[in-house]
């Protein structure tokens, strides 16, 4: 009878250790919570969630540098891959649960966020600090994440689009493009440098409203479509659109890579490294990577604007920013750390320990101004700046629109509207479905969520 | 053909397949100690100058924590899952209950729940009893995750036990802890082998539920390692030498779970 | 124990409701109490929280338009007409991944059953696919095989004059069923492996020696006795792959056939971020697993859930 008791109560108990375990050592993390105060004073450990570039990385490679200037203040770094940080962080902040003192949010997030109150007002703080020089921030990424006249972040890193092109094989094939070229001039050079080995162009297919609209909405507004009109009417079936995509399909079909519904920024940047293509139009940040003392076409790359079709810059706006959730406990430390790893300071840290090719690009003017900086990043330093200077998120396209961003809508719905409609596309591209099917089935995704924002 | 020659033949045909099949885990393991460019170029690479970057970073951003996370989860969560799973596959397969298609049914439903179904959820309920970001709470999901499959793979594991040593045990006036313990369960042990290794690796492997129920103190490897993914960068080298790295731990689990395999039923011997 | 008694419980025990005593039936509830309890705790209590949140309107990004909605969000689940394609994918992707990986299963359970030189480390070397991260296993498939400049299967082509491959564009069906099959072949010969164990030899010995062929062997004394280690192959493999998101997430987010209703729940609560929707997805999808997996568990797995071939 012993036995057998001894048998049943085997898993329960099994069972309740480990609920005591859970429970036990969760009594410590809260305590640990509750005596980490907000004054800075006492020992503060902050959580830092943020995705896997470059730029972050180095970031938490200098860390030491600020917890040693702050003693008591641990920073916690908790880097996570793009997708995931959005699910983790969104599910996060929504719920209040308040796991992070501070959060890496994109441009496309950061205004909806901050409207929502779950985001600190970071306006005051900022502005207050002479020395920090808020104005120094680059006025469209500025603009693009704030809501209402409030900061709510701060841009870490910024990032446009440009065209980047291999000049030894256009020179070859006797091909020239200007600063500032159309998409007809740059798909007649793709066709021209088109051959078996190596693609005339490398252009996102990834079904992705980062990856294959980030490019595919820009060229969709210099051809004079986008996704709303002014009264939230959805204008997908339009002409321009169509347009548009066949122009895009049409160009990966002549002259693009052979697998483009696989393909994103990193696979043609491993394309253009390998040269595998001649030309891509991509984010700015890209050039920095093809000119890495690593890459086999370093300094032989040419940059130009985004090609354009009826509009003066077709760049996109893109930034990482750092922002502190209202759940933090510990909120003056985590603006405190924000400050410091946007600061004038920080971008001259980078540069004296790890390189000036790796200071944090598109966020600060003054990056722009400093001597190594200009050297190390001369081949595609200006032409970023000038484009990230000189696109307007407010009215990318040809019409106005009722939201302000360039290559996204800045609603809640539009990551699903974008990712079902990437993957409509993605199915034109590969030739499963027509162009008319998929623009048409896109327009109603996009309608139901522009009805949302007209009541 | 003689038959030493058709043996001879079947190992290396048994080899190749082997290999072939084992050659993308080698790949990444190669790629593991290239530099970033080497690993993504055209040509393929076989011989390299090796460079240990990609492990260094993996240990410098502080793999071994989570190493030590997914250790105490999938330890955790297979020790539960094992220990509940025994009593219960015995209650299946050899002390019937009444309705074993029903109780078979529900434990395997409880399977089909989609976790991203239920992930939010689960994340409200914790965020309440205030147990997110917490190793045993993420134990205890994973062991509740595993047992379906645990018991299913141990039922029928028992059911290969010849009913008439358990009847024999019974008259020799044998408990029922014995009855389990001392003669039931060495019978059956490379298929509690097969079930907890089983166990171990899908609770090690695991990485949704890790991702979204933890955000430091208690996160396994799985989200780290798809940290690695550069959004804007070659991560291939560093991606591989990380899952490596995560790799071991199960291999060597596999090594110590396959003696315990390869030991067999001893039931014919009894017959 | 007499050779009588012995006979008399196996005649017993082949009449099939093996009739047990009270006592019995109450041991037996009591030693599957734990594990019922402890399941219904963790998977049932979230289940009908999930049930509470399909019937509320809650947006994550609306944190302040909460509400009671009803049938909403079925009925917006229902008529979506996502349903429909995203169950032919999973069927798909789960019947030829789990076929093909039992075949394969099957075939490397046999081979390495048999007593060859370095078979131990042969075994190690085969499980090792089904240990490596699903994710990072995706990743690596995607680039190093894959890819059409840098994937192996692509040089591969190239090196034997064929033409290269756009796996991604043009079969994404087929990346997602290869990865599966190959990530879980291990595991169909781990379940395979144990049963062959169980195997007796003396009565593989007597029909070698009785003159039957290797084949005969297998076909007559092999497959009856493993058929049951193929079923709870198959039935445990179509339960974790029906789950699997992480191959359709990396390979081919969902486009060409490849949204299974797994990665379509993924997409409705992570990317839709509408908790109501996604909660009526989660449920209508737990109902029509349900409903399937009983059919299927009643007729194809009938033998097995009577308990075997005894």
């Amino acid at each position: 009878m012993l036995a057998k008791k001894r048998a049943l109560t085997l898993g329960a108990g099994a069972m309740a250790t480990a609920m005591a375990l859970a429970a036990c050592s969760s009594g410590n993390v809260s305590t640990d919570d509750s005596s980490a105060g907000g004054d800075g004073g006492e020992s503060v450990t902050l959580n830092l969630a943020t995705v896997n570039n470059g730029q972050m990385q180095d970031m938490e490679k200098l860390k030491g540098e600020y917890e040693s200037a702050n003693p008591g203040t641990t920073v916690n770094f908790q880097v996570m891959e793009e997708a995931d940080l959005r699910a983790a962080v969104t599910a996060d902040v929504a719920s209040g649960a308040g796991q992070y003192d501070i959060v890496t949010i994109g441009a496309y997030e950061t205004p909806q966020w901050g409207a929502n109150g779950w985001l600190v007002d970071l306006t005051e703080p900022l502005a207050s600090d002479a020395e920090y020089d808020v104005d120094d921030i680059l006025e469209p990424v500025r603009v693009a994440i704030s809501n209402d006249g409030k900061q709510y972040a701060v841009p870490f890193y910024g990032e446009s689009s440009i065209l980047m092109y291999n000049k030894e094989v256009l020179d070859k094939a006797g091909v020239k493009l200007s600063m500032n070229p159309t998409w007809e001039e740059v798909a007649e050079a793709a066709k021209e440098v088109n051959t078996n080995d190596m693609s005339g162009i490398c252009m996102r297919g990834k079904p992705g409203w980062g990856d294959l609209f980030a490019p595919l909405t820009t060229v969709v507004q210099t051809f004079g479509g986008n996704w709303y009109d002014e009264q939230w009417n959805a204008t997908v079936d339009s002409a321009e659109w169509k347009e548009a995509v066949e122009f895009y399909k049409t160009m990966l079909d002549e002259s693009g890579e052979a697998d483009p519904v696989s393909y994103s920024f990193n696979e043609c940047l491993t394309a253009l490294k390998e040269n595998k293509a001649a030309m891509w139009a991509d984010a700015s940040v890209a050039a920095s990577l093809l000119e890495a003392d690593d890459s086999p076409v370093k300094g032989k790359m040419g940059y130009a604007h985004m090609p354009v079709n009826k509009t003066q810059e077709s760049g996109w706006l893109w930034s990482w920013n750092l922002a502190v959730p209202s759940t933090t406990k510990n909120k003056d430390a985590a603006i405190d750390f924000v400050k410091w790893a946007t600061s004038k300071d920080y971008h001259q840290l980078v540069g004296e320990q790890l390189g000036w090719s790796l200071v944090p690009p598109g966020a600060r003017q003054s990056t722009y101004e400093i001597p190594e900086y200009k050297e190390a990043a001369a081949a595609y330093a200006p032409i970023t700046l000038d484009v990230m200077t000189s696109v307007n998120p407010e009215q990318p396209g040809v019409k106005p629109q009722p939201w302000v961003g360039i290559q996204y809508v800045s609603i809640p719905e539009f990551q699903d509207v974008g990712n079902q409609c990437a993957q409509l596309i993605a199915d034109y591209i590969a030739n499963r479905s027509s162009v008319d099917d998929a623009l048409s089935k896109c327009q109603s995704i996009a309608q139901t969520a522009g009805d949302a924002q007209k009541g | 053909m003689s038959t030493k020659t058709k043996g001879t033949l079947l190992t290396v045909f048994t080899w190749f397949l082997v290999l072939v099949f084992f050659f993308p885990v080698f790949w990444m393991f190669l790629n593991g100690f290239k530099k970033e460019s080497v690993a993504s170029s055209v040509d393929p690479s076989f011989f390299f100058e090796p460079v240990t970057e990609g492990f260094r970073s993996a240990f410098d951003r502080g793999m071994q924590g989570y190493l030590m996370n997914s250790l105490t989860a999938a330890t955790t969560a297979t020790v539960i899952a094992v220990l509940l799973a025994i009593p219960a596959a015995y209650a299946l397969s050899i002390r019937r209950v009444k309705n074993v298609e029903g109780a078979l049914t529900f434990f395997i439903s409880t399977r089909f729940m989609p976790l991203a179904a239920i992930v939010l959820p689960l994340f409200m309920i914790l965020k309440e009893l205030d147990l997110l970001d917490n190793i045993y709470m993420l134990s205890l999901v994973y062991a509740a995750m595993n047992l379906p499959v645990t018991v299913w793979m141990m039922r029928s594991f028992f059911l290969e036990v010849p009913f008439e040593i358990v009847e024999a045990a019974r008259v020799d006036g044998a408990g029922l802890y014995r009855e389990i313990v001392r003669i039931v369960l060495p019978l059956v042990l490379p298929g509690i082998a097969a079930a907890a290794l089983i166990s171990f690796i899908f609770a090690w492997n695991e990485y949704f539920l890790s991702l979204n129920l933890t955000s430091s103190a208690a996160r396994t490897t799985p989200p780290f390692l798809g940290s690695f993914v550069d959004g804007r960068g070659q991560f291939l080298a560093v991606l591989s030498a990380a899952a490596t790295i995560a790799a071991l731990p199960v291999i060597i689990a596999g090594w110590v779970a396959q003696k315990q395999l390869v030991r067999g039923l001893s039931m014919g011997a009894i017959k | 124990m007499s050779m009588t008694d012995v006979d008399t419980v196996q005649a017993d025990t082949a009449t099939e409701p093996r009739r047990a005593k009270k006592s019995d039936l109450s041991t037996a509830r009591r030693l599957a109490a734990p594990a019922v309890i402890f399941l219904i705790l963790l998977t049932q209590v979230p289940f009908l929280v999930t049930i509470g949140f399909s019937l509320v309107r809650w947006n994550l990004l609306y944190p302040n338009d909460r509400g009671f909605s009803g049938f909403d969000n079925y009925s917006s689940a229902l008529s979506s007409g996502d349903l429909g394609p995203s169950i032919v994918a999973t069927v798909v992707i789960t019947a030829s991944s789990v076929v093909l990986s039992v075949i394969f299963g099957m075939i490397f359970a046999l081979l390495l059953d048999r007593a060859f030189p370095g078979r131990a480390i042969a075994r190690t070397l085969m499980i090792t696919p089904f240990l490596i991260m699903p994710a990072a296993a995706a990743l690596i498939w995607k680039y190093s095989m894959f890819d059409t400049n840098i994937g192996m299967l692509n040089w591969l082509s190239r090196s034997l004059g064929l033409p290269i491959v756009s796996w991604g564009t043009n079969h994404p069906l087929a990346t997602v069923i290869i990865v599966l099959t190959w990530q879980f072949t291990p595991f169909m010969m781990l379940i395979l492996l144990a049963g062959l164990q169980g195997q007796d030899k003396g009565i593989l010995e007597a029909a070698q020696v009785d003159g039957a062929g290797t084949w005969r062997t297998f076909t007559w004394i092999t497959l009856p006795h493993m058929r049951m280690y193929i079923e709870i192959g198959v039935l445990l493999g179509s339960v974790i792959i029906i789950q699997v998101f992480d191959p359709i997430a990396i390979l081919t987010k969902g486009t060409g056939g490849t949204k299974t209703l797994a990665y379509l729940l993924y997409e409705r609560a992570f990317i839709g971020l509408d908790i109501g929707q996604a909660a009526a997805y989660g449920v209508v999808t737990v109902v029509l697993t349900l409903i399937v997996a009983t059919i299927a568990l009643r007729t194809l797995f009938k033998v097995f859930m009577a308990g075997g071939s005894r």
